[in-house]
């Protein structure tokens, strides 16, 4: 995809502008245990855009979403936030993103209610009423206070995705969300994201999984064609 | 921000509370280390006496350590340490609630069963305050940098021996300034000057710690 193409055009006052995009990757390269995964990559996310990284096992999925969360530092190339370097700029983008890696931060001998209060204070603190509210629209009504690792893994799936519904950051990042749920649990998360997007927020994921509903915005990125 | 200080402070005793083991297992190696020196040297009070200023130091800093190992693991493993990097609250601040609810509830306890194993070993009642305080100053200290040790090797299958390895070399001023105060007052002499010593690392190890342990997990989760 030529990078021109994701810029956001503005007019301000009759005169059209250029914005940088909102989140975007230039030359990206990242190398683990001496093996280079994918090298030469570009990405760029305008408000709106939905990105499902797709790649075999051990292609570099989840090393691309950490570098855009931030959690590691890049081989070569760099990320950019609206326009400028990543490195200086970690408070802008933590006010902005939200992060739900593989293991989703959901702590088993807390509750979920417990869990989740926690995980949103780091960010914005939210009430008992959002949470339960939170908690009922991803069906785990009446387990509001029951220890984590009583929870099948596919509920504990849901306690960390609640969030998705509790916080206001534009940037999703998922590493793996549909992992354990059922068909109608995936259902609900696909349409969620959906409904994220049209809002103008972003969503880049890894999923095996293909994605039934999707929004019009929705591109996918095969690692295979980067890999070195 | 200090909201959130004081959520994860009560976030990190319930999750204590709710895993008391973790909490007495140190105690009671410490308690079982101090028990075993009488049994290899033998009775005679005179010569406990004048070692237990070192055995008391010895015994608390392995103590410590120990309860050390695991302080970051679990949050490594379930991503906790995760949400704590990409979230906009300051790391230091969040790893010194974490090493202080830590420290209130393993090396305080550790501090106040020291004055009973110490009169186990003959330390005369005249000297306890002066124990008291030297642990009370100096097991901060201890965790915090047991901390920083803790937060670089959390990431390695088999971190083992490597705490001790990287951390016992560093706790030498402690453990000399320790042992050094309850020394002098056996021996009658003034304790202060260590004190105070021992005061100021803490209050070094308080601000600057912090800031090493947040570099330390941010190479760990960046691996």
């Amino acid at each position: 995809m030529p990078r021109s193409d994701r810029y956001c055009r503005v007019e301000v006052d009759g005169k059209p502008i250029v914005t940088s995009p909102f989140l975007e990757a230039l030359a990206l390269a990242c190398e683990r245990d001496w093996r280079m995964l994918f090298e030469r990559l570009d990405l760029a996310l305008v408000p709106g855009d939905m990105l499902q990284v797709v790649g075999p096992n051990g292609s570099g999925k989840t090393s691309l979403l950490r570098l855009l969360a931030g959690l590691m530092q890049p081989t070569a190339g760099e990320v950019r936030l609206q326009g400028r370097s990543l490195r200086g700029q970690r408070a802008e983008l933590a006010r902005n993103l939200l992060w739900i890696g593989h293991a989703a931060g959901i702590k088993g001998l807390l509750t979920a209610e417990e869990n989740l209060a926690w995980l949103c204070a780091l960010h914005r603190p939210a009430g008992r009423e959002a949470i339960w509210q939170a908690l009922a629209a991803v069906g785990l009504r009446g387990f509001e206070d029951v220890p984590c690792h009583t929870l099948s893994a596919g509920q504990q799936r849901r306690v960390a995705l609640a969030r998705l519904h509790l916080e206001a950051a534009p940037l999703w990042i998922l590493d793996e969300p549909f992992t354990a749920l059922d068909r109608q649990g995936v259902a609900q998360l696909e349409r969620h994201l959906q409904g994220h997007c049209e809002r103008g927020g972003m969503v880049v994921l890894t999923t095996h999984h293909r994605l039934e509903i999707r929004p019009a915005t929705f591109r996918e990125l095969d690692l295979e064609r980067h890999a070195a | 921000m200090s909201s959130v200080f004081a959520l994860l402070l009560a976030r990190e005793s319930r999750l204590l509370f709710r895993r008391p083991a973790e909490l007495v297992n140190p105690l009671v190696f410490f308690a079982i280390v101090i028990a075993l020196f009488p049994l290899a040297v033998g009775p005679e009070s005179q010569l406990l006496q004048t070692l237990s200023p070192g055995l008391i130091w010895v015994a608390a800093l392995l103590a410590v350590l120990l309860s050390l190992d695991g302080l970051f693991r679990s949050d490594f493993e379930d991503g906790s340490l995760e949400q704590w990097v990409v979230a906009p609250q300051p790391l230091p601040l969040l790893v010194l609630a974490k090493v202080l609810a830590h420290w209130l509830f393993s090396g305080l306890a550790l501090v106040l069963l020291a004055p009973l194993l110490a009169l186990m070993l003959g330390l005369p009642a005249r000297c306890l305050p002066v124990l008291l305080l030297s642990l009370l100053l100096g097991t901060p200290i201890l965790s915090l940098l047991g901390a920083v040790g803790a937060a670089l090797i959390v990431g390695l299958k088999r971190g083992g021996l490597l705490l001790p390895l990287l951390i016992l070399p560093l706790y030498i001023p402690v453990l000399i300034l320790g042992s050094g105060a309850l020394q002098a007052a056996l021996q009658g002499l003034p304790a202060t000057g260590h004190l105070l010593w021992l005061a100021s690392l803490a209050m070094l190890a308080v601000t600057l710690l912090p800031f090493a342990i947040a570099a330390g997990l941010s190479i760990s989760v960046g691996e």
